[in-house]
Formats: C-alpha cells, sequence, structure tokens
C-alpha cells in the first residue's frame, strides 16, 4: 500500500478524526460527573468564604450553615423551576433587573444571620463575579469576595485581592440617594465608597455598575425582611418589659 | 530499517535516550524549549510539578503513539498528525485534572492547553518518533519530560522560598524563624523576569560545569 497516495491520506485522516473524536467525547461522558461535583463544590466553598468560613470539607459545612436557599423576583420568593442554587447568574443578568429572579442564601453562623448575594458583570476583558454577604440588618457589607476570567494581572485582576475586597465590610448599599457602592478614583470618603483600582479603573468601574446591577432586585425583599426582624425585636422587647413589670 | 539482533531493554544506546535530556541535551537550558510555561507556572512548587508530570505523561503517551502509526502516517499530513495527536493526549490530560485536581486545574488553566504548543513535544516527536521504535520513543518522551520538570521544579524552588517563604505551600522559612531575624520575602522572585533570571543562572552553572557545551569562538 502507497502511504503516500491520495485515497491513503484521505482515507488515514477521515479514519483518525473519527477515532480521536470517540476517544474524546468517551472520556468527557465519563469524567463529566466528578467535573460537575467539583464545580459545585467550588461554589460552596465560594459562598461559604464570603462569610469568612474556609472548610475541609465545604460540603458538611454548607448544609450545617447555609439554612435557605431562596429565589427571589420583585420583592417576593417565588417557586422556581431551578434551584437557587443552580441559578445561572450569567443569564440571569440579561433579564431587567424588575423582572429578574435572583438566588439568594440566607447563612446562620453562631446565632447570626447573614444574607448572601451572588454577583456577576463585566470587567475589561471579560466576565466578573463574586459573593456579597450582609449582615442581620440585610444593609451592611460583611464580607465581599471577587473574580474574574481574564482581568489584567497587576492591574484590574487586582479586585480578587484582599486589598481591594477588605475596603467592604462595614459600607452601606442601600440608602435614600444611591443604592450600590461607589468605587472612586482615590477619594472615598462616605460609607458608600470604596477606591478604585489605579490603572484598573475599567474593571473598578465593572464591579461598580455590577453591585448596582445585582444587589437592586434584592433591595425590595431585604428591606421588608429587616422591618419584619426590626418588628419581631420591638415585639420581643414589648413582652420583656412586661415580663419584668409583672414581676 | 530494523536491526536483526535484538537489543537489551536499557542498552547503553537506550539509557543515553533517558539521560541525556537531563544534561548535555536539555530541552530547557540547552536548546532553550518551552520557556513559555516556564515562565508561566513556577511560581509555586505544586503546580510546578502537575505540569511536569503533564508534560511527561502527554510526551510519553504521545511519542509512543506516533511511533507505533509511524509507518502508516502519510508524509505530507505527518505535521497534522503529530497536532491531532498532541492535542487528544492533551485534552485527556486537562479532562483528568479537571475531574481529580480541580484546584490545581484551575490553577495551570490555559497552560494545559499550552502544552500542545510546547516546543518540547512536537520538536521530540518530529525529530525522534517519527524515526525509531515505541520504546525509544517513550524513553525519549519520558527522559525530556523528566528533564522539563526537573528544570521547571528548580526554578519553582528557588521563586517560591525566596519570594513566598514556603514551599509545597508549607512554611518553610517561618519554621526556621528567619523573619524575627529580620528577613523578608522577596516579592519581586514571584514575577515573571525572575524565571528568565533563575533559568539564566542555571544555564550558567550548567554551562561551566560542562565543558562540551561551551562555544569555541
Amino acid at each position: 500500500m502507497d502511504v503516500n497516495s491520495n485515497r491513503y491520506t484521505y482515507l488515514f485522516s477521515i479514519i483518525m478524526v473519527v477515532i480521536v473524536a470517540v476517544l474524546l467525547s468517551v472520556a468527557a461522558t465519563v469524567l463529566k460527573p466528578f467535573q460537575d461535583a467539583n464545580m459545585v463544590l467550588e461554589k460552596k466553598s465560594n459562598i461559604l468564604a464570603s462569610i469568612g468560613l474556609v472548610s475541609e470539607n465545604p460540603d458538611s459545612l454548607f448544609n450545617s450553615v447555609i439554612v435557605e436557599q431562596l429565589v427571589i423576583r420583585s420583592g417576593e420568593v417565588i417557586e422556581s423551576e431551578v434551584s437557587a442554587f443552580d441559578l445561572d447568574m450569567a443569564n440571569a443578568v440579561k433579564v431587567p433587573s424588575n423582572k429578574r429572579s435572583v438566588p439568594l442564601f440566607v447563612a446562620t453562623y453562631q446565632d447570626n444571620t447573614y444574607y448572601i448575594l451572588p454577583l456577576r458583570g463585566k470587567g475589561l476583558w471579560g466576565p466578573i463575579w463574586g459573593f456579597i454577604s450582609l449582615q442581620s440588618d440585610a444593609n451592611t457589607i460583611y464580607g465581599a469576595s471577587f473574580n474574574h476570567l481574564k482581568e489584567t494581572p497587576g492591574l484590574g485582576a487586582e479586585i480578587s485581592t484582599a486589598i481591594f475586597q477588605d475596603q467592604f465590610p462595614g459600607k452601606i448599599i442601600f440608602s435614600d440617594s444611591y443604592d450600590g457602592i461607589e468605587v472612586r478614583k482615590g477619594d472615598a470618603r462616605t460609607n458608600q465608597q470604596v477606591d478604585g483600582i489605579s490603572g484598573g479603573t475599567i474593571t473598578s468601574v465593572g464591579v461598580q455598575y455590577m453591585l448596582e446591577d445585582c444587589l437592586i432586585p434584592y433591595k425590595a425583599y431585604l428591606l421588608k425582611q429587616v422591618a419584619e426582624s426590626t418588628v419581631e425585636t420591638h415585639i420581643e422587647t414589648l413582652a420583656d418589659s412586661s415580663n419584668t413589670n409583672h414581676e | 530499517m530494523e536491526k536483526t539482533a535484538r537489543e537489551p531493554l536499557f542498552s547503553k544506546k537506550n539509557r543515553r535516550l533517558l539521560i541525556d535530556p537531563m544534561n548535555e541535551n536539555n530541552p530547557i537550558t540547552v536548546q532553550v524549549l518551552g520557556i513559555c510555561s516556564a515562565l508561566a507556572i513556577t511560581v509555586k512548587m505544586k503546580p510546578a510539578l502537575v505540569m511536569g508530570i503533564s508534560v511527561i505523561v502527554v510526551m510519553a503517551a504521545a511519542n509512543v503513539l506516533t511511533s507505533l502509526l509511524r509507518n502508516l502516517i502519510p508524509n505530507r499530513i505527518r505535521i497534522i498528525v503529530q497536532l491531532v495527536v498532541v492535542a487528544l493526549m492533551v485534552i485527556l490530560v486537562d479532562q483528568v485534572l479537571k475531574a481529580f485536581v480541580y484546584d490545581v486545574s484551575k490553577e495551570l488553566s490555559v497552560f494545559v492547553g499550552l502544552i500542545i504548543t510546547n516546543c518540547i513535544i512536537m520538536g521530540r516527536i518530529e525529530a525522534f518518533s517519527l524515526g525509531n521504535s515505541p520504546w525509544k520513543a517513550f524513553l525519549d518522551g519520558v527522559g525530556n519530560g523528566v528533564a522539563y520538570a526537573g528544570i521547571l521544579l528548580l526554578v519553582a524552588f528557588f521563586r517560591e522560598l525566596l519570594g513566598n517563604g514556603t514551599l509545597f505551600d508549607y512554611p518553610i522559612m517561618a519554621q526556621l524563624g528567619v523573619y524575627d531575624m529580620g528577613y523578608t520575602n522577596n516579592g519581586m522572585m514571584l514575577l515573571p523576569p525572575m524565571a528568565l533570571i533563575v533559568v539564566a543562572i542555571v544555564i550558567w552553572i550548567q554551562r561551566a560545569k560542562t565543558p562540551s557545551l561551551i562555544e569555541k569562538d
């Protein structure tokens, strides 16, 4: 057989391509469950990391700490076909914020309640995302973590470092004048402003838009939660004081 | 083409295939191939080790496969066939890493894909395994892979130790107590240029020790 004839060359390439395709599809199918499990685990540890918890076994910690996983649309908890955990933020953010279904994770750890909200936005070169956790008043940031696909190392990519993220705890996200956190150029003063990254302006502004865009869908629901919990504590204090009166 | 007398598995010639790349024919320090990945993933030992193992596996497997097919591959499309074989191996390695060592695969991210473009692999297939028996091709692949991994680990050792004060994430410098004596980590070691400088120092030492590598002018 002449290995250099046209016929043989065509035949060889066709057979080669088919064999390689079969091999790759088998490998992809067999390994998919393992890879998916890894991604779920990573998401769980990211959610936990936003309230400062790191664990060797994120699975069990997640199950014990996260008490509620809700899907929220226009200020109400809705029954969704997709669970809060599986809800894909990349698709969700394409919907206008008043019609958007968004996931909300409620965590209880050492008697404190935290609300964990996923974020998704655009950086300079690609998507940026993260999680933000709120204290029990549902308005003060407890922790923030950001990540990115391909921002410039040393510039935009700095959003995933502690130096940038540590500015967020203690900031207020909802107020009468502005919802979200403003990323400023070096003159952040109020408790709704943080300093941006020098040389990473577009990514920093991307973080600001992401926060504004992703937090607004939660506003109505979270404010309602806070109102209810203040009423509850108020009633509790009333009950306490009336008890003491009777004694 | 084939020899009639069978030579032993580890004949002197075969041993040279395995050992030569470690020193006199090192792919990184002598042939200066595969430099880009040597820069990118030598900040820490663990990714460097995984990258090294991945390259050894890909290179050995791709070498053996092309060597087995060497009499069947049409000459005109041999580069395409080599690419397909290497790409197949790389994708398999990538999938396995994603399934079983996810955190490492995230760190290696694009560089696993870039094994395809690692000149060492294509170079060894084209120059060696297309003309030699599978066993020799295997030895050549393992030899070059180990040599590559060795340099990677050597560079990563100095960069992680001096830049981060750790080895395989173990805080060795803190354990030795050198921070109390006023020592600080050199953050510059973590930047890409320092990989080139470390490689250059390795090349310098190697050339000084190996007279056969010194060019006569």
